[in-house]
């Protein structure tokens, strides 16, 4: 799997797309789909939500577990993909496509999200 | 206990298809390859090819090898014939279920005992401890094999394709020795999916070459390598109990809606089994008065029940908690076992809800099993 280059991740293995107008969308890697197996139900945050980077904002249901979802940026959700919501499939299909989860207007960035080459290499650990 | 996990005889297959792994029972075994859901509809509609090497097997051997038996657990395995197998448990004295077992008789004076690999050693331990004064041996056959199984509709036209053996002829619950793609096997008609199929027991240095031919013999049949993952799903549709969720020492089989598997009409022995005064009394509670009632629970909702979470009336009282639960691949909706206060157990009681983290969804109680595949 390769993690595309243009886009930046944290550490909770949240993507998040290049900032256009202070607004990026974010999905879930492929890694993290991968390490959840299919994924059956996401909640997603309500649009015009605060979010925290590092803290929880919604629900990610696989067969075996349930896992936090967790905002890589301070922001305002400005847009969720009911998509998503309706074939959480899609997460698994296409992570870094059709399976993103949500756009936020960013007030805040942690100091600490990672390029493409740094991700592989967290991951790869 | 930070012993390294126990890979089967299959470990470097498994790898090679890109297996995810898991720790299971001190075993790591594969998880799924792919998709889980995949792998649980192509056992539901064509064939999965699983590895059960974890399971735990030991022979029982000698002229009172059946008395032993019959004393030790709670079934009447004296009755079972040779060429047959049978579902029972071993239970405490004071009832509690020990583990859940299969008890295959391979010969007049020959039962293999399948016992579940989290339990193997305690149930290895209790039949050696309760041996005492029979004419038998136990042998711990752990090492002795590995475990294929081949299940879903299209396994019989798969295995035929690489066996002789009379398969039209081997019941559900049956068991003969025979040839697998030129390998010595144990070939049952048993499973853990709710689908017709086979279990095939086999000396650990042949099972990759076994794995390798039923793989092929199943390709046009869209056979597929399954994980332990769909392996939970299809028993939890099919209704089946996993020891350590529906069943544990402090359950009875009466309590988990198992009542069945206890005989206590058996007369070898005088009648007498370990646990049975306090199975008799299990049974009358079961029949007048029962604490709780093991149901199904199905979602209206799409969040997934785990076991361990409450089960809540409208109220938000507890009226019982959840021991598995899952999303459900044919039904389409989560599903829930688990035990539930009398009161609220009969089938389309209202107002039954689970608490999942902190939200009362609503779910409607049903009968097990979920899933019966046509016949």
């Amino acid at each position: 799997m390769s993690n595309p280059q243009q886009l930046r991740y944290s550490k909770e293995h949240e993507w998040l797309s290049v900032a256009e107008d202070g607004v990026s969308t974010v999905g879930i890697t492929e890694h993290a789909a991968n390490a959840l197996g299919d994924v059956v139900f996401v909640q997603l945050p309500e649009v015009g939500a605060t979010v925290t980077a590092g803290e929880s904002c919604g629900e990610l249901e696989s067969t075996k577990s349930v896992s936090d979802l967790y905002a890589p940026v301070d922001g305002e959700i400005i847009e969720v993909n009911e998509v998503v919501t309706d074939d959480p499939s899609l997460v698994n299909s296409a992570p870094f496509e059709g399976g993103w989860l949500f756009k936020v207007k960013i007030t805040a960035e942690p100091g600490d999200l990672l390029s493409a080459d740094e991700y592989t290499a967290f991951t790869a650990g | 206990m930070t012993e390294a996990p126990r890979r089967t005889a299959l470990d470097a297959t498994h790898r090679a298809l890109g297996a995810t792994m898991t720790d299971f029972a001190g075993w790591d075994m594969p998880l799924r390859y792919g998709s889980e859901r995949d792998e649980h509809v192509a056992v539901r509609t064509r064939a999965g090819l699983f590895d059960l090497s974890h399971m735990g097997e030991i022979t029982i051997t000698g002229p009172q090898a059946a008395d032993l038996l019959d004393y030790a657990l709670v079934g009447n395995i004296g009755g079972v014939r040779a060429g047959r197998a049978r579902y029972t448990m071993i239970c405490e004295a004071g009832g509690g279920i020990l583990d859940d077992l299969i008890v295959y008789r391979t010969g007049d004076q020959e039962y293999l005992v399948v016992a579940n690999a989290s339990n193997a050693q305690i149930v290895l331990d209790e039949l050696t401890a309760r041996a005492g004064g029979f004419d038998a041996a136990i042998r711990d056959d752990r090492d002795a094999y590995a475990l294929l199984a081949v299940q879903g509709p299209e396994s019989p036209r798969i295995l035929k394709a690489v066996t002789d053996a009379d398969l039209d002829g081997l019941k559900y619950y049956a068991g003969l020795p025979g040839t697998v793609a030129g390998v010595p096997a144990l070939i049952a008609r048993t499973g853990y999916t709710g689908e017709d199929g086979f279990e095939l027991f086999v000396r650990p240095a042949d099972a990759v070459a076994l794995w390798e031919a039923l793989t092929a013999a199943g390709k046009d049949a869209g056979l597929v390598p399954c994980g332990l993952s769909c392996r939970d799903t299809l028993r939890l549709e099919a209704g089946m109990p996993l020891y350590g969720h529906e069943l544990t020492a402090a359950t009875t089989p009466f309590d988990a809606g198992l009542g069945r598997v206890v005989k206590f009409e058996k007369t070898s022995n005088g009648g007498d089994f370990v646990g049975r005064a306090a199975l008799e009394a299990a049974a009358a509670r079961a029949e007048s008065a029962p604490p709780r009632k093991l149901v199904g629970l199905i979602a209206e909702g799409r969040r997934v029940p785990r076991a361990g979470y409450p089960v809540v009336d409208a109220a938000g009282t507890v009226i019982g908690e959840v021991t598995s639960g899952a999303p459900s691949p044919t039904l389409g909706k989560p599903l829930a076992i688990a035990y539930v206060d009398a009161a609220h157990a009969a089938p389309g009681t209202e107002g039954v809800r689970v608490d999942i983290r902190g939200s009362h969804e609503p779910y409607e109680v049903v009968a097990l099993p979920f899933y019966k595949r046509q016949k």
